[in-house]
C-alpha cells in the first residue's frame, strides 16, 4: 500500500528530481516507511511505501531483470502467490517475495492484458522503456485512487490530486460542472474530478501514453446481463457464495504485518470478522465508532459481536466537536466537496487503528451494493409497487415503515409522501427511477449557487452525461439491478471507497481491504436472481442464509441501520471552531464566488438560532462549508512542495 | 388581515428559499414548486405552532391546509378561531422575529 506519482514527457526531457520528491512529499502519509524515485529521459516515477508484504524486499520503483520495465504500485494483488507459482513454472525467476514483482513478470508475458489475471485493489504505472510507453491501470471497483492531467507534452499522474498540483504547469481551478454533479450525485462521474483538467482514471480502466497520445481502455465493467442466463437453485448460490467469500477473506489476510477489522455492529462487518476468526485463532483487533447521539450509535450490537467473536476491541467516541475539529483535515484528504460529514468519524477511526500498531483492516464495505442492502433499493421497490396502484391506501404505509428513524415521515399524509417520493412523477421508463428522489433532494442545494456559477453551468445536464455512459444492456436489466449498478458505479467509487474509504484511512497510513468487493463475489452477486438479494422487503437475504449461523442472531434479526454521523449542527455546538465562521462569512463567500452570500447568511442564521431542521439544511451547510474549505486549501492557499500536513491547511483557515 | 400572509411568505422565503427567490404568488403550490421536503414540513408545523400558538394534529398535515401561502393563512385563521376566537379577531398575534 503506497502513494504513487510520476511524469511522462512526450518530448523525452528529463524530469527534475525535486518535482518527483515534491509529489511524494504531498502524500507521505500514504507511505511513511520508504520513498523512492526513478528517472530516465522522458519519465519520472515516484513512490512512497507503506510496507505490508515483503517488508525488506519490495522497494519501489521496481524494475525487471533487464531494467526495461519500471513500476510504481499502490495496492495489493491478493492472488499474487498463485500467480507467482504459475510464473515460476513457466520459467520466471523472482528476486523478491513481493506482489509488485509479480505484476512486472505478468506484464512481460501478457503486456496490458496482465490486469485481467489480477485479483486485488491497485493503481500502478509501468514504464515500458523499449516501447517508450507508459501504462496506468486501476482496479475493477475503484478501491485505489489514480488521477492524471495532461499539460503541454507531459502526462502527470498521482494517487492524489495534491501531488499533481505540485507540477508547475498544472492550474488549480474548480470545475463548475463537477460542482453541479456533486450537488446531484454526491460525487463526480469519472473521469471528471472537482478540478478542471484533472481527471480520474475510471475504475476498471487502463491508460496508455505513447508518442504524446493518451488512450483509455476499459478492462472490466459491472454488468448484470448474466442475470437472465442462470437457473441455479438457492442452495447452489448459497454454496458458491460461501466458498467465494471465504476465499476472498482468506487471501485478504495475506500480509507480513498483523491484520485487524472494522466492526460496525451491522451484518456485513460481523460476517467478515466471523470469517477471519475461522482462519486464525490468534488475537484479532477490531475497531468501531461509538456516537454520543443515541440515534446514530450501534455500540450495543458492537459489544455483543465482540463478546461472541472474542476480539480485542477498541472504539472511538465521536461527538459534535470531534466532527467540527477534523472536518477541514478530511476535506484536505478527500479533495472534493462533500454533502455529509460521515467520512470524518472514519478518519478518526483510522487514527486509532494506526496508534494501535495496525496497518491493515478488513471491512464490510461493498455488501450493501453487491447484495442490495441499502434502503434506496427498498424505497424504489415500494415506489414502483405504489405506482401500480396510486390510489392505494395501504401501499404508502410501507414507505413510512421503511424509515422508522425519520419521525417526520411517519406523520405525513399520503399526498405529501406521494410528492416527496416522486410517485407518478417518474415512471419505470426513467433509467434513474430508483435514484431520482435522492438526486432531486440533493439538487435543491443548487439554490445556493451564485449567479456566476449558475450561468457557467447554463443548460448543462449532468443526468444526460450519466445517461451517455450507461452500459448497452442497462435498460434490459431487472429494476433492482439497475439501481445496484447506479450505486456501485457512482457512489461506491466516488464517495464510499474514496472520501469515506481510501482517503481517510490512508490519511493515517491504514490500508482497508474489502472482501465483498472481490470481483468474483461482485460478479456472482450480479448474476444472482434479484429475489435472492432482496426477498420481498428483506435486504441481503442470501448473505443471511449463507452466514447467519456464524454470528449473533440479534445481528441477523436487527433492522439495517444506515451509517450516519452528526451533520450541520456539529459546526455550531458551543462556540464552534473559528474556521467555520471565517469560511462562511459573507466576505469569504463573495471572494470564493461559488455561492450567494445572502442565501448562505440565511442558512447560517438558521443554525445559529437553532432553527435549522433536518436533512436539507444539514446537507446545505456541509456542502457549502466543504466547498469553501476546498477552494481555500487547493486554490487560494496551496503550497507546491510545501507541507503536506493537513493540519497546516487547517491553520490557514484559522489564521487568514 | 394581510399580515398573516406576509409573515408566512417571509417565513417560506427565509427558511425554504434562503432569501434566494421571492417571486411566487400567494396561490402557488409549494409542492409543485418543489420547495418543501419532508423535514420542511416539520419545520413549517413547528413555526406555525410556536408563532401562532395553535395546535396542529397529524390529520391536519394535508396539502389542502398547507400547500400555498393562501391555504396556510386560511388554515391558521380557522385554527385561531377555534382555539382562541378573541386573538383571531384582534389578529396579528406577535411580530415576526427579525
Amino acid at each position: 500500500m503506497c502513494g504513487i506519482a510520476g511524469v511522462c514527457s512526450a518530448d523525452g526531457s528529463l524530469i527534475e528530481p525535486a518535482l518527483l520528491q515534491g509529489m511524494n512529499a504531498m502524500v507521505r502519509y500514504r507511505g511513511p516507511d520508504e520513498s523512492g524515485i526513478y528517472r530516465e529521459p522522458g519519465i519520472g516515477l515516484a513512490n512512497v511505501r507503506l510496507s505490508i508484504i515483503d517488508l525488506g524486499g519490495g522497494h519501489q520503483p521496481m524494475h525487471n531483470a533487464d531494467k526495461s520495465l519500471w513500476i510504481t504500485f499502490n495496492g495489493e494483488i491478493f492472488n499474487y502467490l498463485e500467480l507467482r507459482q504459475d510464473l515460476i513454472t513457466r520459467g520466471h525467476r523472482f528476486k523478491t517475495d513481493s506482489d509488485t514483482e509479480v505484476i512486472l513478470h505478468l506484464y512481460e508475458e501478457q503486456g496490458e492484458n496482465c490486469v485481467r489475471s489480477l485479483n486485488g485493489q491497485w493503481a500502478f504505472a509501468i514504464w515500458d522503456s523499449k516501447r517508450r510507453k507508459l501504462f496506468l491501470s486501476r482496479d475493477r471497483l475503484g478501491v485505489r485512487p489514480l488521477f492524471y492531467s495532461i499539460v503541454g507534452n507531459d502526462l502527470v499522474f498521482a494517487s492524489e490530486i495534491k501531488s499533481i498540483f505540485v507540477h508547475p504547469e498544472v492550474s488549480r481551478e474548480l470545475d463548475l460542472l463537477a460542482l453541479d454533479q456533486i450537488f446531484t450525485f454526491w460525487c463526480t462521474i469519472p473521469p471528471r474530478t472537482a478540478f478542471k483538467n484533472v481527471f480520474e482514471l475510471p475504475p476498471g480502466c487502463s491508460l496508455t501514453f505513447e508518442n504524446g497520445q493518451a488512450h483509455i481502455h476499459s478492462d472490466w465493467t459491472l454488468d448484470f446481463d448474466g442475470v437472465w442466463n442462470e437457473q441455479n437453485s438457492e442452495e447452489e448460490y448459497v454454496e458458491e457464495l460461501s466458498h467465494l467469500l471465504n476465499d476472498a477473506v482468506c487471501i485478504r489476510l495475506r500480509s507480513d504485518v498483523p491484520v485487524g477489522a472494522y466492526l460496525s455492529g451491522g451484518l456485513d462487518s460481523t460476517i467478515i470478522t466471523s470469517l477471519i476468526r475461522q482462519f486464525s485463532n490468534s488475537e484479532l483487533q477490531t475497531f468501531s465508532i461509538a456516537f454520543a447521539a443515541p440515534e446514530l450509535d450501534e455500540s450495543l450490537f458492537q459489544r455483543e459481536t465482540v463478546t461472541f467473536l472474542r476480539t480485542m476491541h477498541q472504539e472511538i467516541y465521536c461527538d459534535f466537536s470531534d466532527i467540527a475539529r477534523s472536518f477541514a483535515d478530511v476535506i484536505w484528504h478527500s479533495e472534493k466537496p462533500m454533502i455529509r460529514t460521515a467520512p470524518t468519524p472514519m478518519y478518526l477511526l483510522s487514527r486509532l487503528v494506526r496508534n494501535s500498531g495496525i496497518k491493515v483492516v478488513l471491512t464490510g464495505e461493498g455488501a450493501d451494493e453487491v447484495f442490495a442492502g441499502y434502503d434506496i433499493y427498498k424505497e424504489a421497490k415500494i415506489r414502483r409497487f405504489w405506482l401500480q396502484q396510486p390510489a392505494s391506501k395501504r401501499r404508502p404505509g410501507l414507505l413510512r415503515r421503511l424509515y422508522p428513524y425519520q419521525a417526520n415521515l411517519s406523520k405525513q399524509s399520503d399526498a405529501y409522501l406521494q410528492s416527496f417520493f416522486s410517485i407518478e412523477k417518474h415512471t419505470d421508463a426513467n433509467p434513474f427511477f430508483s435514484h431520482m428522489p435522492r438526486w432531486e433532494l440533493t439538487s435543491r442545494l443548487k439554490l445556493f449557487f451564485s449567479d456566476e456559477v449558475l450561468s457557467a453551468i447554463g443548460s448543462y445536464d449532468c443526468l444526460e452525461e450519466l445517461r451517455a455512459q450507461l452500459p448497452a444492456g442497462f435498460n434490459s436489466w431487472p429494476p433492482l439491478c439497475r439501481a445496484q449498478y447506479l450505486e456501485t458505479a457512482i457512489l461506491l467509487p466516488g464517495y464510499i471507497l474514496s472520501s469515506q474509504g481510501d482517503r481517510v484511512a490512508m490519511a493515517h497510513s491504514v490500508e482497508a481491504r474489502h472482501p465483498y468487493l472481490d470481483y468474483r463475489v461482485v460478479e456472482l452477486g450480479a448474476r444472482m436472481p434479484p429475489n435472492l438479494k432482496m426477498k420481498v422487503l428483506q435486504e441481503k437475504y442470501i448473505l443471511k442464509r449463507a452466514f447467519g449461523g456464524g454470528i449473533p442472531s440479534s445481528v441477523v434479526a436487527r433492522p439495517k441501520q444506515p451509517y450516519r454521523a452528526p451533520d450541520g449542527k456539529s459546526f455550531f455546538a458551543g462556540t464552534g471552531p473559528e474556521y467555520v465562521k471565517e469560511s462562511l462569512s459573507p466576505e469569504r463567500i463573495r471572494a470564493t464566488g461559488m455561492f450567494d452570500p445572502n442565501a448562505v447568511s440565511a442558512l447560517v442564521q438558521k443554525f445559529t438560532q437553532g432553527s435549522a431542521f433536518g436533512v436539507k439544511d444539514d446537507m446545505a451547510l456541509v456542502s457549502i462549508l466543504s466547498t469553501q474549505l476546498l477552494v481555500d486549501q487547493f486554490v487560494t492557499h496551496f503550497q507546491r512542495g510545501g507541507s503536506s500536513c493537513a493540519t497546516s491547511n487547517l491553520n490557514y483557515a484559522v489564521l487568514s | 388581515m394581510r399580515h398573516i400572509e406576509s409573515e408566512l411568505r417571509r417565513f417560506v422565503v427565509d427558511n425554504f428559499l434562503y432569501r434566494r427567490q421571492s417571486h411566487f404568488s400567494d396561490d402557488d403550490s409549494f409542492l409543485s414548486m418543489g420547495i418543501i421536503d419532508s423535514t420542511g414540513m416539520l419545520e413549517l408545523v413547528s413555526f406555525l405552532e410556536k408563532h401562532y400558538g395553535i395546535h396542529i394534529d397529524d390529520t391536519d398535515l394535508i396539502p389542502q391546509n398547507l400547500d400555498s401561502v393562501t391555504q396556510m393563512a386560511q388554515f391558521v385563521r380557522r385554527k385561531l378561531l377555534i382555539e382562541e376566537p378573541a386573538a383571531a379577531i384582534s389578529s396579528n398575534a406577535t411580530a415576526y422575529p427579525a
